[in-house]
């Protein structure tokens, strides 16, 4: 339904209460829960940079809710956590449900009062109204939340479609724990997981932990588009470890494509258009949808081609006065700040940027490590961190971005080689087939075609394959896993991220063509695990701002599902039918500009005081000798060679960058936690208890 | 210092970090074993130009001279007699 179709006459929703927040909870999983002093000052106070301006708990026999809110304007109601109208059921939410107003309209018709104007409230009514399935699947938007069900004794928990708002859980003794961020869990006092070697095995290869696993022993994430129930044993499927085996788990929706024939089929161009018409109002609709604030919204500008669109949308459809931001950096390698002043330029925004340079990357580079709690393999989230600390010190608590446009409509280099290694495998031996990679990578065409088929000729001459689009990538990285102690590879070995990547997979996968797969998987671990987390989720409410996606609707992506791969990825054209469909909206060396995949310097980030200062702590020595996850031997050599010659090739600079921030959180989550924890606890008094089912 | 040991040296101080145990076969590929990628093809390169004064040209850069220790060895023989 298009948004501008349902006006919002209805009383007292026609603002949308913009609410960042963190959550949490503690359960008790056998007689009353006795929570130890403290517990909900450490465990909301640790997540403050999600919510710095009201704290609230409410608790029961059983449970404990913890919710930290940052508050835009002092309005008398969207505290939380939050009862429904009789008080059996208590929410704690983070997130948004962008149409909030249509479901209230639905459910004020079916006989529901509402007190508030906030979307928190209507996640309680849908769940009183459609259960706990039927209000999730109608909810369109990037959520967290619990509801706890006084009657029953049950705790529902869900997570939205891709991802975008995170949620872990684990059990300590007799008690399950619950939040936005790891540092939360980490928070309860006794609770103290070890970084997991097997599970950094896992980053260093696949760049992400495959769900539910995290970097930390005993502590799961619900995995993007779950439902999860707490209490009924009937309900949904066990959960894989480390999630608590009392956690019942369903998946309410995943990415679908079309089948390997209809994908690859021929579109005429007057189809073509007419797609690209319905992809553009599919656009509008999503990015307008976002808009729903009572805040200013400000927007993201790269300088490519999907955060250009995003802010074209709403410039040619709106009346919304978008100020922009962007981050450029002194390095001229990978500074794309010419493109993003050529789009401002062109939209008139108000425009601010913040540049970035090698310092202020080793400055932030531990604050970034507190906020990913994972180990990174490349320094990018770091001046994403600074971007938004430039939002928030304009004062702009809100911005679209364009996370997302490159997995639904297939813009990243993995989707075109996985196109043309399959090209190439139905004739191994073609030199003129593996050239077509020459295509790709510029560099690569100087090389003989013996090189490039050793580098990219993975998997070619074996059978069919699910995974064949990114064995490149987990083998090119895989040997950074080889820093770390034994555990972590043999781990690597013997279990199975294949088959955690398998569970849930749709039973129509094998269907797929090689672009279709390649977007699957890339939705799956990377979108999730790294881009909208690392580089989004924690980036952004790092510096309490909040992130919108309009290409991650899922009424878009449901739709761009439906569009074959040939008008997606045209030849080797990438986002060809997203770039028609806005075409006359931008400028066109914008649509033409080849793909810069955003970056930054990473090594030689730390090439200076700041740098090196963390160098010495975290790399030269080993900080925890007793309890080292790296090997010393092989660290140190690593660090010669950056120090006497710079590290020039992807792989070392993964390696470094990669135990860098791994010894940083193994320390700042470990020994260092108390002291950082110390300056976040909440005092006395600073938490509003709710005050019970009258409220 | 014989030219296998200083390739072997060079090798696992570069790409393996003084753990030698991967390079467990002078016939192995270096880049098939994970031991190399592209750009350790380059760094490959520079050493042989450094190290053994060596010009290399385009056409020299296949893995018959280049992907094994022991092709290594053959090709900087070759081309020191050459």
């Amino acid at each position: 339904m298009s948004v501008g179709a349902l006006e919002p006459d209805y009383p007292g929703l026609n603002e949308k209460e913009v609410i960042m927040c963190g959550i949490c909870g503690v359960l008790s999983l056998g007689g009353p829960l006795g929570l130890p002093d403290g517990t909900p000052e450490r465990m909301i106070g640790v997540m403050r940079h999600r919510g710095p301006d009201e704290f609230g708990a409410w608790r029961d026999a059983s449970i404990f809710l913890g919710h930290a809110r940052l508050s835009i304007i002092d309005l008398a109601g969207g505290q939380q956590p939050m009862a429904g109208p009789d008080g059996r059921y208590w929410i704690t939410f983070n997130g948004e449900i962008f149409n909030y107003i249509e479901l209230a309209a639905e459910l004020t018709a079916k006989g529901h009062v509402f007190r508030t104007k906030c979307d928190t409230e209507v996640i309680l009514h849908a769940f009183l109204e459609w259960g706990p399935e039927g209000c999730v699947d109608r909810f369109n938007g990037q959520f967290a939340f619990a509801i706890w069900d006084r009657h029953t004794r049950r705790l529902f928990l869900a997570r939205d479609r891709f991802g975008i708002r995170p949620l872990f859980i684990a059990r300590h003794e007799d008690k399950l724990l619950f939040g936005s961020e790891i540092k939360a869990l980490r928070a309860y006092p006794g609770f103290a997981p070890d970084l997991d070697p097997g599970a950094l095995a896992e980053v260093s290869t696949y760049w992400v932990n495959i769900p539910p696993l995290t970097p930390f022993a005993g502590v799961g994430q619900l995995p993007a588009g779950n439902m999860a129930m707490v209490g009924d044993d009937t309900w949904g499927e066990a959960a894989p470890a480390p999630l608590p085996a009392e956690v019942r788990v369903k998946r309410y929706w995943q990415p679908k494509f079309l089948p390997k024939a209809e994908d690859h089929a021929f579109v005429p161009e007057a189809e073509i258009n007419k797609l690209a018409g319905q992809l553009r109002e599919k656009l509008v609709d999503a990015a307008t949808l976002r808009l729903r604030a009572d805040v200013p919204v400000g927007a993201y500008l790269s300088g490519g081609l999907d955060s250009s669109a995003t802010a074209a949308v709403i410039h040619a459809y709106t009346d919304h006065r978008l100020k922009t931001f962007s981050v450029g950096f002194a390095d001229p390698d990978y500074d794309e700040t010419a493109w993003q002043m050529a789009m401002a330029d062109h939209l008139g925004t108000e425009h601010v940027t913040v540049k970035v340079d090698a310092e202020e990357i080793a400055r932030r580079f531990r604050d970034v490590v507190w906020h990913t709690e994972t180990p990174i393999l490349r320094t990018a989230p770091t001046p994403l961190h600074a971007l938004s600390g430039l939002a928030r010190s304009e004062d702009f608590k809100v911005v679209l971005t364009g996370e997302g446009a490159d997995e639904v409509f297939a813009g990243y280099n993995i989707f075109r080689e996985a196109k043309v290694r399959d090209f190439w495998r139905r004739d191994p031996g073609s030199n003129a087939r593996a050239a077509l990679l020459g295509r790709l990578y510029p560099y690569l065409a100087q090389s003989p075609p013996e090189f490039m088929r050793k580098f990219y000729g993975t998997g070619l001459k074996d059978g069919p394959d699910l995974f064949f689009s990114h064995r490149p990538r987990w083998q090119n990285t895989g040997p950074v896993a080889g820093f770390l102690v034994e555990a972590g590879p043999a781990w690597l070995s013997e279990s199975a991220p294949e088959e955690r990547l398998l569970w849930q997979a749709p039973t129509d996968l094998a269907t797929y063509g090689p672009v279709a797969l390649a977007q699957f998987w890339e939705m799956r671990t990377f979108l999730a695990g790294y881009l909208l987390s690392s580089q989004g989720d924690r980036m952004l409410m790092g510096n309490s701002v909040e992130g919108r996606f309009p290409f991650l609707d899922h009424t878009l992506a449901e739709f761009a599902g439906t569009l074959p791969a040939s008008i997606k990825l045209q030849s080797l054209n990438e986002k060809a039918i997203l770039k028609r469909s806005v075409a006359d909206l931008l400028p066109a060396d914008i649509i033409s500009r080849p793909k810069q995949p955003y970056r930054a310097p990473d090594s030689s980030s730390f090439d200076n005081p700041v740098g090196l200062d963390l160098v010495g702590e975290f790399l030269e020595t080993s900080p925890e000798p007793a309890a080292d996850l790296w090997q010393q031997a092989r660290v140190g050599a690593l660090t010669r060679k950056f120090k006497a010659r710079g590290l020039s090739s992807t792989r070392d600079n993964q390696a470094f960058v990669g135990t860098l921030s791994g010894r940083i959180l193994q320390h700042d989550f470990g020994p260092g936690f108390e002291s950082r924890l110390a300056g976040l606890i909440l005092a006395e008094g600073q938490i509003d208890w709710r005050n019970g089912p009258d409220t | 210092m014989e030219i296998k040991t200083q390739v072997r040296q060079y090798i696992v101080e570069n790409f393996l970090f003084g753990d030698a145990t991967p390079l467990n076969d002078d016939d192995m590929s270096l880049l098939d074993g994970g031991i190399i990628d592209s750009v350790g093809v380059m760094e490959l390169v520079a050493f042989l130009e450094q190290d053994f004064e060596l010009s290399i040209a385009d056409e020299d850069l296949v893995p018959e001279n280049l992907d094994s220790v022991n092709n290594l060895c053959g090709f900087i023989s070759r081309k020191q007699t050459a």
